[in-house]
């Protein structure tokens, strides 16, 4: 059990930024939204999955809806607790802990500012271990935990709660309710029994997330390279290093779908959907989503967005582990290569 | 005859360009402190009062911001209640800056979604009672800034009605419309920036225009912004913000004129930094991203310029490396050429025999080949890590420090132009008017590219360009990720050439 400060954020957002593996959201917004909670409200208690009653009542509170949204209409700060309260309303009992549904990008933060706002400890995990973009790609999809009841609330008041068939349906009729109440709104789902987290999540991705953030920054400071103390922290390899030599980008269904060409020792290709989800090097696939694909800056170590890759860039692309409940068929199911339409296999990270 | 200046932190520069578009006089003097008499010492240097438009760069206003000095206090009014509650305006300001800049924050009614739907109805009575206490706090600054008001402006546009009516003429407002593009803090940090240095620029126009009157020059003035194009005035009174980054655009568009080449690097070498720019088109490759200008988080359009350490002041070390620390402004002091003690990286490059500035004698013990060779090769790397290709890239050296490099490894094409120390004054003088659209559009893509690039074009032609000349210099498109449907978000700029028939009617 530890104590979750202002100070804390940086380190922790930069981290959640490389789990994003390009995606979930720049961490910025989300960190200004968990530095003011805080302020208002006070630190927020980390505690670690086994530090969980068996009984606990814990609620994973996110974001949805599209990151730029949230860059230009910010929350007003009301949305965590009413989705929060709504979804208590119909559940019957109150939440005793709140967790975050996504460790990469801007999900790391807002159950941040939900648990200070809200009074109540964090749980030290998250339930991808990396950014994916639909709701049901979650472990405890995996375990047959019900991603509803689901509630949502806008900035303007409108809640909604949700019940489906399939987690599958869930993100369909939410993402779609998203949509008409502005773009961007906040969910409570997928109640897990204090029991259930060893199943449900990958523990102690907070603390990864910081510990990453914060070597990149040491790495920095002490002018050594901060990519090499990303790759290292993330028990990852370096696939490659090279320049951005072309991004090529259509919009299909919501999807900043795309590939990246990138030139060094040899020719690179990054596949994308919103996050990195295919690597190839001289035409050979080296990494598949759902292990992490990540692209850093070679000077600095910051992640790179697929949104922000540009021609020109210095980046280095490091491929690091997922959780291993991600490669069982099951997992590959939900979130491996073909879920996301490309004609191949799950192709195991080169690490030696 | 057109005439540029740049007014830098150090240098008044000045250039008088002729109706063919020859460079026929430049002049380098010191900046002053009232800027006045220094810009008229630099058009009485040029000796030419007939001329048809004076530009004018000047880094006056970004210098501003980053000494936290001569700004006004803002009351910033924000529309979009209930959203954008959670974080108030000026939430990620550097404290120092926020208590010089914060009159007062308002969070208001008002605001639209991302489609352009209200998210709430704008309140009269509520910006009646803001109004109210702005004038009991006796502010004069206003920024007015409103969710997605790049989509739609209408809720800005009827704050700002209402408040001029209350606060009467007095006071200046800034619309975030007006100014940034889609991120509402970058965006609305911006146009606080600009409401703080309104005061400012009414008197720094006003000593540029007295400048023109004492140097019996009688033409239209204009500011060049941040992407290269000009502004006249009375905008230029409303929105000095946009020229915060002119200084760097001038040298990088005046590199190109004077070389004749539109997509090349530039490399422009001062007294204490070595700046390597990208053009593409003619105009620089702008950096992506938000930019960080004293410390406060923008969204301004800026260029991206990799910066190092070297310039014509750089101190030589003992162990041949050179800078970053500069003898800056005192280089005619204490170079060595200059009979001052310290070895400088001009000293280099008269020991080499590059250029006859002060006395060669006095550096002949030294021997300038290996840090000469190090120069070059961080000033070659530095332009390898702007490049977008492999393909061969000409590099154009501009700027008084170029006399620095002979030539860059890894580079085939390396000119050094004519004129070559004025750049940022000839950029300045041979500046295009430009137009630009930024919107979250949806619908078929041919259609709202269309609709955008028409849109750009007749914002050009509003300020200042001549009707057929204007064309389209950049699109960009960004698709909204996580959305179902087609939202994208196009980014469409045009230049055309000033009209001043136009200006002048």
């Amino acid at each position: 059990m530890r104590e979750i400060g202002i100070e804390h954020l940086d380190d922790m957002a930069r981290g959640a930024g490389i789990l994003g593996t390009g995606g979930g959201g720049d961490p910025y917004v989300g960190k200004l939204l968990a530095r003011e909670a805080i302020r208002r409200h006070g630190p927020v208690m980390l505690h670690d999955i086994a530090e969980v009653p068996a009984d606990a009542t814990v609620v994973p509170v996110s974001g949805m809806g599209a990151p730029t949204v949230l860059l230009e209409k910010l929350p007003a700060g009301t949305e965590e607790l009413a989705a929060l309260r709504a979804l208590e309303a119909v559940i019957g009992r109150r939440a005793t802990h709140i967790v975050p549904i996504e460790v990469g990008g801007v999900n790391s933060m807002i159950p941040i500012a939900a648990a200070a706002q809200a009074g109540l400890p964090l749980v030290d995990g998250d339930a991808m271990g990396r950014a994916f973009p639909e709701a049901q790609m979650v472990l405890p999809t995996l375990i047959g935990v019900s991603n509803t009841p689901m509630a949502i609330a806008d900035d303007k008041g409108n809640t909604l709660v949700l019940d489906a068939v399939s987690n599958h349906w869930a993100e369909r009729i939410a993402r779609a309710a998203c949509v008409q109440m502005g773009c961007q709104v906040s969910c409570a789902d997928t109640v897990l029994r204090g029991d259930q987290l060893a199943d449900g999540l990958v523990p102690a991705t907070l603390t990864l997330a910081e510990d990453l953030g914060r070597a990149v920054r040491q790495a920095r400071a002490a002018h050594a390279d901060p990519v090499a103390a990303a790759t290292s922290a993330l028990g990852g390899v370096t696939l490659f290093t090279g320049k951005v030599v072309d991004v090529e980008r259509r919009t299909t269904g919501g999807f900043a779908r795309g590939k990246a060409l990138l030139a060094g020792d040899g020719s690179f290709e990054l596949s994308f959907q919103n996050e990195h989800l295919l690597a190839r090097r001289d035409g050979a696939i080296v990494a598949t989503t759902p292990d992490l694909i990540c692209v850093l800056d070679t000077d600095t170590g910051e992640p790179v967005t697929t949104e922000a890759m540009r021609y020109g860039l210095r980046v280095t692309v490091i491929g690091a582990p997922c959780d291993p409940r991600w490669v069982t068929p099951a997992g590959l199911q939900l979130a491996g290569p073909r879920y996301f339409g490309y004609d191949c296999d799950y192709q195991p990270l080169p690490i030696p | 005859m057109r005439i540029g200046i740049d007014v830098g932190g150090t240098n008044t520069d000045a250039a008088l360009i002729g109706d063919g578009g020859d460079v026929l006089a430049t002049v380098k003097s010191p900046t002053t402190e009232d800027v006045t008499s220094g810009v008229a010492a630099a058009l009485a240097g040029l000796g030419a009062t007939q001329v048809s438009a004076v530009m004018i760069g000047t880094t006056h206003f970004v210098n501003a911001l980053v000494e936290a000095a001569r700004l006004e206090p803002v009351a910033a009014v924000r529309l979009g209640l209930p959203a954008t509650a959670a974080l108030p305006p000026m939430v990620d300001w550097p404290q120092r800056l926020r208590e010089v800049v914060e009159g007062a924050v308002y969070l208001c009614h008002g605001g639209h979604e991302y489609d352009g739907t209200p998210i709430s109805d704008l309140d009269p009575d509520e910006l009646r009672q803001v109004a109210a206490d702005i004038r009991r706090r006796g502010l004069r600054s206003v920024a007015i800034s409103s969710v997605f008001s790049p989509v739609s402006d209408s809720s800005e546009r009827r704050a700002a009605d209402i408040l001029s009516a209350e606060l009467g003429p007095e006071a200046h407002i800034s619309l975030s419309s007006e100014i940034g593009r889609v991120g509402m803090l970058a965006r609305e940090n911006a146009t606080i920036v600009n409401a703080a240095l309104r005061p400012l620029a009414a008197r720094t126009v006003a000593a540029f225009a007295h400048a023109l009157e004492v140097a019996g020059i009688d033409a239209p003035l204009f500011l060049s912004q941040n992407d290269g194009t000009l502004m006249d005035v009375s905008r230029a009174l409303r929105y000095p913000v946009a020229t915060f980054a002119s200084g760097p655009t001038n040298s990088m568009r005046g590199a190109a004129y004077l070389s004749g080449l539109t997509d090349c690097a530039v490399v422009d070498i001062g007294g204490t930094t070595t700046d390597v720019g990208i053009l593409v088109g003619g105009f620089p490759r702008e950096a992506s991203g938000e930019a960080m200008v004293g410390e406060v988080r923008t969204n301004f359009r800026i260029p991206d310029v990799l910066s190092i350490g070297i310039g014509g002041g750089s101190v030589v070390a003992d162990d041949g490396s050179v800078g970053p620390r500069s003898v800056g402004y005192l280089l005619p002091e204490e170079a060595l050429v200059f009979g001052g003690g310290t070895l400088t990286a001009t000293d280099l490059a008269v020991a080499a025999g590059h250029a006859a500035i002060g006395d060669p004698a006095l550096v002949a013990g030294v021997d300038p080949a290996e840090p000469l060779k190090v120069i070059a090769g961080r000033v070659a790397d530095a332009v390898d890590r702007m490049r977008t290709s492999p393909e061969p890239l000409p590099v154009v050296l501009v700027g008084g420090g170029s006399i620095l490099i002979s030539d860059l490894p890894g580079f085939d094409d390396v000119r050094r132009p004519d004129h070559f120390a004025v750049a940022n004054a000839v950029g300045a003088a041979i500046a295009q008017v430009g137009g630009e659209v930024d919107k979250v559009y949806s619908g078929p893509r041919e259609t709202v590219l269309r609709e955008a690039k028409n849109e750009a074009v007749a914002r050009a032609e509003r300020a200042g360009a001549r009707t057929g000349s204007v064309r389209i210099a950049e699109v960009e498109e960004v698709p909204l990720a996580y959305l179902p449907g087609d939202a994208t978000r196009i980014r469409v700029k045009a230049v055309g050439d000033l009209d001043l028939e136009k200006i002048n009617a």
